[in-house]
């Protein structure tokens, strides 16, 4: 790939995938292992005329981010666990009121302050409902720097084009690990501009009825469209309605524009997955650990596959199904006590022959761990 | 233009009760941005959660009703990103210092350009009558059955020692010079305070036995005088009003122009 390389950590390689798909706003608070994302954006945007402001805790800072969407600017914020939890309401604002926004989350050890240093990838289910009331997300995932970069690219282009949060869901692991990222020269990869609308000043303008095709064009704060935005339950000019038929359109909107088009989202690679007789299903940087698996047993003849996801909300179940129907085995390697595994167990036909192969104790799920565990699973003991 | 011309017809009546204070305010904002002469598209309205809160829905600007204690920080991210518009931030006693006292604080410390209106009728009405962070001991609420135990913030020594560089205080049967008053804040360059103290007849008063909206009202002319009067000093009870700082500080967008100048400049 035609570009410039660079030795860096997984963290410097979604801020320079935020960048190339066009972030003008940063608000963030430090927290372990997220902290560096902030450190590099806070000297790199005001180079290129952008903003960058540290909040008083994360609360804020998500909601800062919000401000600075309404106002026309591609936003982002990263954090951790515990910055992760407090950011849950106003996502859940972001979520009610269509608004762009990308938030990585580099994964820690948790519940509570749990193991900041250390990693985990326990908050899968978190991102899914970690906000009250119905509601729907996108999460993507990457397990090596170039595709860190490719997907926090698309992070943005999803979240413009649907108007919805992205969590990015990495991991300590991908945060601090140092590797090879070549940047793409400009125009190299698609970007989604925002969508602003075309409907002249002086006639009405409805914020939030979908034009055919479902997207919302926005009008920035400051230009020639005055409308309310809300959390309440709102109509199509932003104001609240308490209307059963307004409430229960709202909220089929909110789900259908991401559910419906779950296989549309789903972003994954795959590693001999066709007639994998043993399929392993992984994500982020324990998927390397998997792939090194495969590649092993492979070579010994066996019949092995990798199925990794980056996409891991919407789940996209339909094609997990597919990967998996002619596997005798499926296992899912992750660090958490089987957060994606729950999910696999409900797409596939056969449940019984999902197994977990897991660590949940800080570190780091190693080749050696999976063959250990491969082991059992296959009845020749340890 | 006429006040009519700044207000959302379509989405009255409003929901404020017959008596409230927060009418009075809005008129008072409303006729200060007239005298201003400011560009409806240049004023951005970003409101948290309570009955004060709803004001932005009411007022034809680029409106932002957001969540509870948060408005200042949603404030935040768009005067920085957009540093032209005008923001004010209404909010009531506790969401403004209770869920949202840390974002007053830091945004006071910031010293941006955001116009705060501490709407403070010293309860929580949306929730029917408890006690917030401005109540003061002694006033009973629903949650407060005994009588309130709880001490008093003073929105201005607060705000001026949090760094606010523009700090009043004025009350909903000052009208005039409520208007005045907000007047000077919104021109205000960085993070202005006005707390304007106004009556919840349905919920405090009731409970307190302090009469209708007029009793309320006449309360507040009595007890609240300019700095400085004579009146303080025959009753320490008394409450001043007035404009009780206003200085010149550095602005945080404008800091942060030079911020990126320097970062351009590649020092």
């Amino acid at each position: 790939m035609k570009g410039t390389a660079k030795f860096v950590q997984g963290n410097e390689a979604c801020v320079e995938g935020a960048l190339y798909a066009g972030l003008k706003f940063f608000a963030g608070y430090p927290i372990t292992p997220s902290t560096e994302i902030a450190e590099h954006l806070s000297g790199r945007l005001p180079r290129i005329g952008g903003k960058f402001i540290q909040m008083e805790d994360e609360i804020a800072s998500m909601c800062a981010i919000i401000g600075a969407s309404l106002s026309g600017c591609k936003v982002m914020t990263a954090t951790s666990g515990p910055g992760f939890s407090l950011m849950q309401e106003a996502l859940g604002y972001a979520v009610m009121a269509e608004i762009p926004c990308v938030i990585a989350n580099v994964q820690r050890g948790g519940p509570s302050t749990g193991i900041p240093t250390h990693v985990s990838q326990g908050d899968v289910n978190q991102a899914r409902w970690g906000t009250h009331g119905d509601h729907s997300i996108v999460a993507l995932t990457a397990s090596n720097h170039q595709d860190v970069f490719a997907i926090t690219v698309e992070a943005f282009n999803i979240s413009e084009t649907y108007r919805t949060p992205v969590v990015l869901l990495f991991d300590e692991v991908i945060g601090h690990m140092r590797e090879r990222l070549v940047v793409p020269e400009a125009g190299d990869m698609p970007i989604v501009e925002r969508l602003k609308t075309s409907v002249r000043e002086g006639v009405d303008y409805h914020p939030y009825l979908p034009r055919e095709d479902g997207r919302l064009p926005m009008s920035d704060f400051g230009g020639v469209h005055r409308y309310n935005v809300t959390g309440l339950f709102h109509d199509m000019w932003g104001f609240p309605s308490d209307d059963p038929a307004v409430v229960h359109g709202l909220i089929r909107h909110l789900m259908d524009k991401i559910e419906n088009r779950t296989n549309q989202l789903a972003r994954y690679r795959e590693f001999y997955t066709e007639h994998a007789d043993c399929l392993l299903i992984s994500y982020g940087s324990s998927a390397r650990s998997a792939r090194h698996v495969v590649e092993r047993r492979r070579l010994r003849g066996e019949s092995f596959g990798l199925l990794e996801l980056q996409t891991l909300w919407p789940f996209p179940s339909e094609i997990v199904r597919n990967k998996c129907a002619n596997a005798r085995h499926v296992i899912v390697v992750e660090m958490n006590t089987g957060q994606v595994c729950q999910n696999v167990r409900l797409a596939v036909a056969n449940p019984e022959r999902v197994f977990l192969a897991n660590r949940v104790d800080g570190s780091f799920i190693t080749p050696t761990d999976i063959q250990r565990m491969l082991h059992l699973f296959q009845g020749k003991g340890v | 233009m006429a006040v009519k011309d700044y207000i959302r017809e379509r989405f009255f009546p409003h929901i404020w009760c017959a008596g409230c204070g927060h009418g009075i305010v809005m008129n008072g904002l409303i006729r200060a941005i007239e005298k201003l002469a400011i560009p409806k598209n240049d004023i951005v309205m970003v409101s948290g959660i309570g009955c004060s809160s709803r004001m932005s829905g009411y007022l034809d600007f680029h409106t932002l009703h957001t969540l509870h204690g948060r408005a200042l920080a949603f404030a935040t991210g768009v005067k920085l990103s957009l540093p032209d518009l005008n923001v004010i931030v209404p909010m009531g006693d506790g969401d403004a210092l209770a869920i949202g006292g840390n974002h007053f604080i830091h945004a006071a410390r910031r010293n941006i350009d955001v116009t705060a209106l501490v709407m403070n009728n010293r309860i929580y009405g949306m929730t029917g009558g408890q006690y917030s962070p401005l109540s003061g001991r002694g006033i009973l609420a629903t949650t407060a059955p005994f009588s309130n135990i709880d001490q008093s913030f003073d929105v201005v020594e607060l705000a001026t020692a949090a760094g606010a560089t523009f700090v009043a205080r004025t009350t909903a049967y000052h009208v005039r010079e409520m208007a005045t008053i907000i007047q000077e804040a919104v021109v205000h360059k960085g993070f202005s305070v006005v707390e304007v103290m106004s009556q919840c007849p349905t919920y405090f008063g009731r409970k307190n036995r302090q009469g209708d909206a007029v009793a309320m009202l006449k309360h507040l002319r009595d007890t609240v005088h300019p700095i400085g009067a004579k009146a303080k000093d025959e009753n320490s009870d008394f409450v001043e009003r007035g404009v009780f700082v206003r200085k010149d500080r550095p602005e945080y967008c404008a800091e942060y122009d030079d911020i990126i100048r320097r970062a351009m400049e590649g020092s």
